[in-house]
């Protein structure tokens, strides 16, 4: 059995599972519940002065019937009052002493108001805080979390203050709405940071009503951009996290967040380099019970891969993570259809016409078009007989590669419903490997 | 059967409608085939993912016009059109996790999103050319709605007191009510097509009048009356061939029937009679046919629908006999072998000698098929005939006359709705070239 055990930047806990700052991490009762429940950490929903919020607060895109592939969310840092945070802080380190508990903190750009209010958050036994600089929404118009992160200058001037009062490790949380993510990071580094977390919410309009024209989440007829995250910006995440993990002039470990939803996620950040993983939406769409397949799933891939700990695999993919102008121009694969799986949806067939390459045909016919006039003239009646083979997909149905022309890009698999049906294989092309960099003489 | 409601409750839906929710999880799991083979294997060719894909974006409006384009009975054809051997038996999902998108309730959806809106269809500016649809039925409803989208004037005429054909006096009432074939004919009706209903053509209209009248003629006349037994008996009281009891007890919303029913035929309008005498209060239902299962006719869900509602069927068994003294007492048969096959491959059934037995019964309703409606397609100069249907070019329903066209049973023998309205759709399109061709 793998052991999940994770140290991240001084911090420990039972495994790298922990709750993001956000609605399910807003008070005590919750953090125990979600700890009962497996959690390895939790980073308290962001402590400050108390605010009002609104409501409504969040909105989603949903996806083919999917509800929740990216959620939005405008609700600001905590509405309770500093000291009720802090005594239940203390109360959960108390009677879970072996959880990461870490405070995540937004004051406002004061040097007395982050030395106070970060003494009084370890006093209360925080293991860890995480400095808020990314929230892209209403804290924002008042100098407070992207509006820090967004700016080097402010972002190390922080952390400095921060570090000149805090005794446990401080992570510096981070803002995708910057050009380079890796600047910010740098800063906090030379700020004094132990590690950084990323990624916050991206800036976001989920959609507009359409009958109403307000655009969501709607408050009282006017709505106001939100932070999106959910499965729909892990792809978005992983880059940066891969961005901050492979920069030798940051060198700090990183706990990732964004669209992690599952243990396959889970692998993903921590190949690419992460040491812990937070969690938010996916909880707030399921609930703290998602956490047992994520360690389960975790540790059965782990033990399948042979992998005794978290370090034995942690950052393995970022050496595979090159400039295009490293890949190899030589490198050819191309697509093979397995027929006696195709079920005949054609959807290769169309995808290589008017998305890719035209490499993909129906015996027979010339264009789509022709295939579909084909189709509708011939004259279909009610079969007088009852037998339908439904087990056979016809041969006519079955597309053909014209593989000589086959470019490799992969767009027949990808929108292929049937699984192994379609496969990208590799064939020689009697070539050494070579660069674009190497052919133009830049290596 | 006592009153409406029991009625109304004993010939409930067999498939009920979709939710919103429900159409809209089934219609995201269609995968959006390319020249997809659920299309294809429509006769009417209607674009299944094109309206299914709609449904899921929320464009109910849009994907009903989808349907009606290509089939202008689409709410019918939604409900009754055999979709186990058309679309849904050739959906992809039966080689991926094995169950069909359910298209004909998606397309049920979609209708009753249309009728319930109120949305009417658009006709073309008018052309000269006029046109007369014999028969109120699906073939000539497609063929007046379309003729009438292209612009031209069109007369349905049809013996009956309302108009739909089958569609309103012979399918099952758990599939279809009259109303709803109503709500099919008020559309076409709607386009600007006029109904000349209760009218006897050769009758008070004559065939040089109709001629004179209109520069073509369609026929969707269908198929005549339930074929005669031909045996002793026939013609005693509670002998009621199935078209009729079908339309009786769909018009009148009820009819008497017997304690014991014996239906004999096994086609899927033996299966419709057989199911009805049930859920009017009958006791026991017996069907008799002269082959074997697996020789008989009817589509297998109506046999299996059939089987679990109660129905006894009575393999290798033909009636020679009903008896009775005022009223049917019992039907005598005679068992059944299977020779060798015929030139078309069907084994024949031979009466085996001596096996006679009584079927204790006090109704029988015989279902072995329409008779055709030859003296009257006689007379119709030129438009000749072959095996008992009209005689037509497939491609446009054109006959031997060429201001004749015909389409639907009288055509093809006695098939679906869809393949009806598809013959419509076709000799609309032929007669509107036709008639292009005239003017020119």
């Amino acid at each position: 059995m793998a052991d999940l055990t994770t140290r991240f930047a001084g911090i420990q806990s039972p495994n790298p599972f922990w709750l993001a700052s956000g609605p399910p991490s807003n008070c005590g009762e919750q953090v125990k519940r979600a700890f009962d429940a497996g959690w390895g950490g939790a980073v308290w929903k962001t402590i400050g002065e108390p605010i009002v919020n609104v409501s409504s607060r969040y909105s989603s895109v949903d996806w083919n019937g999917l509800r929740m592939m990216g959620l939005n969310n405008i609700e600001l840092i905590t509405d309770r009052p500093i000291e009720t945070n802090l005594r239940e802080i203390a109360e959960v380190k108390k009677q879970y002493p072996k959880h990461a508990v870490i405070a995540s903190l937004m004051v406002e750009s004061r040097r007395e108001a982050w030395h106070e209010v970060v003494q009084r958050t370890e006093d209360a036994g925080a293991d860890g805080l995480e400095l808020n600089f990314g929230c892209p929404h209403g804290m924002s118009e008042r100098g407070m979390g992207s509006a820090v992160g967004q700016v080097p200058e402010y972002a190390k001037l922080i952390t400095g203050w921060v570090k000149e009062v805090a005794r446990t490790p401080v992570l510096v949380k981070l803002t995708p709405n910057v050009a380079d993510i890796r600047a910010i990071a740098r800063a906090a580094k030379q700020g004094g940071a132990d590690g950084l977390s990323a990624i916050n919410t991206l800036n976001s309009i989920t959609g507009v009503d359409l009958d109403t024209f307000t655009p969501r989440p709607d408050v009282g007829g006017r709505s106001s951009h939100g932070g999106y995250c959910g499965p729909a910006v892990k792809p978005i995440a992983l880059h940066m996290v891969q961005q901050l993990a492979g920069d030798a002039e940051c060198g700090l470990p990183v706990s990732g967040i964004g669209g992690i939803s599952g243990w396959r996620e889970a692998a993903e950040f921590l190949l690419l380099g992460c040491h812990s993983l937070q969690v938010c939406t996916a909880v707030m769409h399921y609930g703290y019970r998602i956490v047992e397949d994520m360690i389960d799933g975790l540790s059965n891939w782990m033990d399948e891969k042979g992998f005794r700990s978290l370090d034995d695999l942690r950052g393995l993919s970022l050496p595979r993570v090159t400039e295009w102008k490293h890949l190899d121009l030589n490198y050819k694969i191309v697509a093979r259809i397995h027929a006696e799986l195709c079920i005949g949806c054609d959807l290769c067939y169309i995808a290589c016409w008017d998305g890719a390459h035209q490499c993909i045909h129906i015996d027979g016919v010339g264009t789509p078009e022709q295939l579909v006039a084909a189709s509708r003239a011939r004259l279909a009646q009610t079969p007088a007989v009852v037998a339908v083979d439904t087990a056979h997909t016809p041969v006519v149905r079955i597309p053909r590669v014209d593989e000589p022309e086959c470019v490799g890009c992969n767009l027949c698999w990808l929108v292929c419903p049937v699984e192994g049906c379609i496969t990208m294989d590799r064939v020689d092309t009697g070539k050494a490997a070579e660069s674009w960099a190497e052919r133009c003489g830049h290596e | 059967m006592t009153n409406a409601h029991d009625f109304e409750a004993q010939f409930a839906e067999i498939h009920p409608p979709l939710g919103r929710r429900e159409a809209l999880v089934e219609a995201n799991r269609c995968l959006y085939c390319f020249d997809a083979p659920c299309a294809n294997a429509c006769p009417t060719h209607i674009d299944v993912p094109g309206f299914i894909k709609k449904i899921a974006s929320g464009n109910l409006g849009g994907s009903a016009t989808t349907i009606l384009n290509a089939n202008i009975l689409g709410l019918s054809c939604a409900r009754v059109c055999p979709v186990d051997v058309l679309c849904e038996g050739a959906c992809v999902m039966h080689r991926y996790n094995q169950h069909p998108i359910e298209i004909g309730r998606l397309q049920r959806h979609a209708m009753d999103h249309f009728y319930a809106s109120g949305r009417r269809l658009s006709a073309a500016a008018a052309k000269p050319g006029r046109v007369a649809c014999i028969g109120a039925g699906p073939a000539s409803l497609g063929c007046a709605a379309l003729l009438r989208q292209l612009g031209y004037a069109v007369t349905i005429f049809d013996s009956r007191p309302l108009a739909g054909g089958l569609n309103t006096y012979g399918v099952a009432e758990y599939k279809l009510r009259p109303t709803d074939s109503q709500q099919e004919v008020e559309l076409v009706r709607s386009l600007g097509v006029e109904f000349r209903l209760s009218v006897e053509i050769g009758g008070e209209w004559r065939i040089n009048e109709l001629e004179q009248q209109f520069d073509v003629v369609f026929l969707g006349v269908g198929l005549g009356g339930t074929q005669p037994l031909e045996i002793p008996g026939e013609r005693l009281p509670g002998v009621i061939d199935a078209l009729r009891f079908i339309a009786e007890y769909k018009t009148r919303r009820g009819r008497r029937v017997g304690r014991r029913v014996a239906v004999i035929g096994g086609g899927n309008t033996a299966i419709d009679a057989a199911t009805a005498a049930l859920r009017l209060g009958a006791e026991q239902v017996y069907v008799l046919y002269r082959r074997s299962e697996a020789e008989m006719p009817a589509f297998q869900f109506e046999y299996d629908l059939a089987k679990q509602e109660g129905v006894r069927f009575h393999w290798l068994t033909q009636p020679v006999a009903i008896r009775g003294h005022e009223t049917v007492e019992s039907v005598e048969c005679i068992r059944m072998e299977l020779g060798p096959p015929d030139r078309k491959g069907r084994r024949q059934p031979q009466p085996l000698p001596g096996s006679n037995f009584e079927l204790q019964c006090d109704m029988v309703i015989p279902s072995i098929g329409q008779s055709r409606l030859l003296d009257f397609l006689s007379q119709f100069r030129d438009v000749q005939l072959a095996g008992g249907s009209v005689a037509v070019n497939p491609a446009t329903g054109q006959t031997s006359n060429p201001r004749y066209f015909a389409g639907g049973d009288c055509v093809n023998g006695g098939r679906e709705v869809v393949d009806a309205v598809a013959d419509g759709k076709r000799a609309a399109l032929g007669i509107a070239r036709h008639l292009e061709a005239l003017g020119g």
